[in-house]
């Protein structure tokens, strides 16, 4: 078991034949079970053509019907990527994964409003992805630093999850899946979805959630796990040292009036029962610390 | 990015929001000429730098009288106004802005941000305005009315009515409020803006509303399909460092402390900055550089960071995914190379390629220190910085 992918995860990329889709879905295809999880391409007025074996369509929909695919990765250029995830939404996907960096916040605040009420859950944008490892990747993350295990990770940053995953390997804990939620201000899953996913999920014993500065997204997390959450979380926040009013790179990583600093957020979740570390180089540790 | 107090004026206005008339100015005879124009008795004189709290820091006068407009402007323009925004160092005030005096009775407070949670973009009112809003919703967070805003539909003229109503607008003026608050929305929208305030929005001895003050700032990453908007872009109130780090799509944001980092992924680099703190040194810069960093680009950010006098030690910490370690580790070396450097560096590489990427950085002569992991690398670059 897994959380939101597996080895018998069908996908599409849309924007296939851009270079960022074209490479990743390469990568995807080359790792563990790709080779039968990455079934189709969309691409608009490339229909017809195929990459690397993988047939791309005009539209979704058509890409859905023909290859059976229910999930969807977009590698789509910002302008043009809230249209896409609209498109992913009214053909029905089960799940739609936006890696997309630089989406206009407005067209984001747009697509989740039309996405109310939907079957189709959104991760991103500007994410690094999601990883079940040794059965399926669909991201950026690099493949070979993962590998099936009983942790659970989430996530808003993409390089600070490899290195969470790295600090487990190094104790040689595998993960279960690694979810990369993303770094902007409105998007699909928050931390607490993810949470609920992996108390609900057999192979996971433990979390690791990684949040940053800005919004109160990992406070509300923290207030869920200490009413419902069977599994140990450990947790560790970046940007203690983050100076107000300065956006650190993400578009959400910003203290503002007053709210989303890194103390009020670590102060809520260890009274919530998360125990947290100030030191990202202790992640690792402490998971294998609560580790039943 | 963020414009001064007269362009938002200028973008409200063409939106249909009230505003006092008046001039941007650049010397002190347009000031007089500003006022003569506007004609009245009392006018205002306004320094227009991009951080708040002017006022207190002595950048906005009344004057009565033309020749008081010349004196207020010849003080204003060009000196170092400091406010709780700016620093000690303060900035320089190179425009004005001269406006008509306004007949107050009332000061409210109106906002408009993109909230998380609700995902729509939420006003925000309080029936305590000219006061920083922060401190009003520490101290009484109840007198702080919201709304959510309806993406498609936009503001709903019933809300509006019912929050002009809670913050005390006078019920001659109910309706000429609603259609200000729509018309900032208006505004808001269609520049893609991520934040506007009316601080403080007065009540007029007529019962009308008007944006006394007016602060906007937009989305980044809507610039693309705005460029009436980055024409305003003012780079004389932005950090020199920060501008030249955007033109190589560096991410870029100066700290006090001494230790350099250069970083990829904005969730790491704040890690990195944490982790220096926790072993006592400090950093002096948030660096990310993004996802697909190249030779050129590496040296860029060496340079960048170099430019700061402070710098007595560099960390740089990457997590390869996509980018190759061994490709990083070229960048440094010839970073290093190029630019002399003189201060200790420290590197932590982990990840694609991490082996070669190593071996390039000892059979580069270059004294580099190596770092095994993030905490032994953050150790030793503090232990670098003092010297020991």
């Amino acid at each position: 078991m897994s959380i939101l992918i597996d080895k018998d995860t069908r996908v599409m990329t849309q924007g296939i034949t851009g270079k960022t889709g074209q490479f990743h879905t390469k990568m995807g295809k080359e790792y563990a079970n790709g080779r039968n999880c990455y079934v189709a391409g969309v691409t608009p007025r490339k229909g017809g053509q195929s990459f690397e074996g993988i047939p791309i369509f005009e539209t979704v929909k058509e890409a859905r019907q023909a290859s059976g695919a229910t999930v969807s990765v977009i590698y789509v250029p910002p302008p043009f990527a809230g249209a896409a995830i609209d498109e992913a939404a009214e053909a029905g996907l089960d799940l739609v994964i936006c890696i997309t960096e630089g989406i206009p916040v407005r067209d984001m605040i747009r697509t989740r409003y039309r996405m109310q009420g939907g079957r189709t859950i959104l991760i991103g944008p500007n994410c690094p992805g999601v990883i079940t490892p040794d059965e399926i990747k669909i991201g950026i993350m690099p493949g070979h630093i993962h590998k099936k295990g009983p942790v659970g990770v989430v996530s808003r940053s993409g390089t600070l999850t490899y290195e969470a995953v790295g600090q487990l390997m190094e104790l040689g804990l595998g993960q279960s899946t690694c979810v990369g939620i993303g770094g902007d201000p409105v998007n699909g899953l928050k931390h607490v979805d993810v949470l609920k996913r992996f108390n609900d999920d057999p192979r996971t014993e433990a979390v690791v959630m990684v949040g940053e500065i800005g919004g109160t997204d990992e406070e509300e997390a923290a207030r869920w796990v200490k009413q419902n959450m069977r599994k140990p979380v450990v947790g560790f926040i970046a940007g203690v040292t983050a100076p107000p009013g300065k956006r650190m790179g993400h578009a959400g990583a910003i203290i503002s009036g007053g709210k989303g600093t890194a103390a009020e957020k670590l102060a809520v979740m260890e009274e919530c029962g998360i125990k947290v570390t100030r030191n990202p180089a202790e992640m690792g540790k402490l998971l294998k610390s609560v580790l039943r | 990015m963020k414009i001064h107090e007269y362009q938002a004026k200028e973008i409200l206005r063409k939106h249909g929001v009230a505003t006092p008339r008046g001039y941007p100015c650049f010397s002190v005879e347009e000031a007089v000429e500003a006022a003569k124009r506007l004609g009245g008795k009392v006018w205002v004189v306004k320094a227009q730098i991009h951080a708040g709290g002017r006022g207190k820091g002595g950048g906005v006068k009344l004057a009565k009288t033309l020749d008081e407009v010349k004196q207020h402007a010849s003080r204003i323009l060009g000196m170092q106004l400091t406010t709780y925004q700016t620093g000690l160092e303060g900035q320089k005030v190179r425009r004005l802005l001269v406006e008509e005096g306004a007949d107050i009775s009332k000061e409210l407070y109106v906002g408009m941000v993109v909230d998380r949670g609700s995902q729509r973009v939420v006003l925000m009112a309080s029936r305590e305005g000219g006061v920083d809003i922060e401190e009003v919703a520490a101290k009484s967070p109840e007198s702080i009315h919201q709304v959510a805003i309806d993406p498609v539909k936009g503001l709903d003229d019933r809300d509006a009515e019912d929050i002009a109503r809670k913050i005390g607008v006078p019920e001659n003026g109910v309706r000429q409020a609603r259609d200000f608050l729509k018309a900032l929305y208006e505004a808001f929208d269609e520049t893609d803006a991520s934040l506007a305030e009316i601080n403080p929005l007065i009540v007029t001895g007529d019962e009308r509303v008007l944006a006394l003050d007016a602060k906007m700032n937009f989305d980044d990453n809507a610039l693309f399909r705005h460029p009436e908007i980055v024409a305003l872009r003012d780079l004389d109130e932005e950090d020199p460092a920060e501008i030249e780090a955007s033109k190589f799509d560096l991410s870029y944001i100066q700290l006090d402390g001494n230790i350099g980092c250069l970083v990829n992924g904005a969730g790491l680099a704040m890690a990195t900055m944490d982790i220096i703190k926790l072993y006592g040194g400090s950093p002096a810069n948030f660096l990310d550089v993004g996802g697909g960093a190249s030779t050129e680009k590496v040296t860029e950010a060496f340079k960048i960071m170099l430019r700061n006098p402070k710098l007595d030690a560099i960390l740089v910490n990457i997590f390869g995914g996509i980018m190759k370690c061994d490709v990083i580790a070229e960048g440094v070396v010839a970073a290093a190379r190029e630019v002399r450097l003189k201060v200790p560096l420290v590197v932590r590489l982990e990840g694609t390629n991490v082996d070669r990427g190593k071996k390039i950085l000892a059979e580069s002569g270059l004294p580099i220190i190596s770092g095994n992991n993030m905490a032994d690398a953050a150790q030793k670059v503090v232990a670098a910085a003092q010297g020991r």
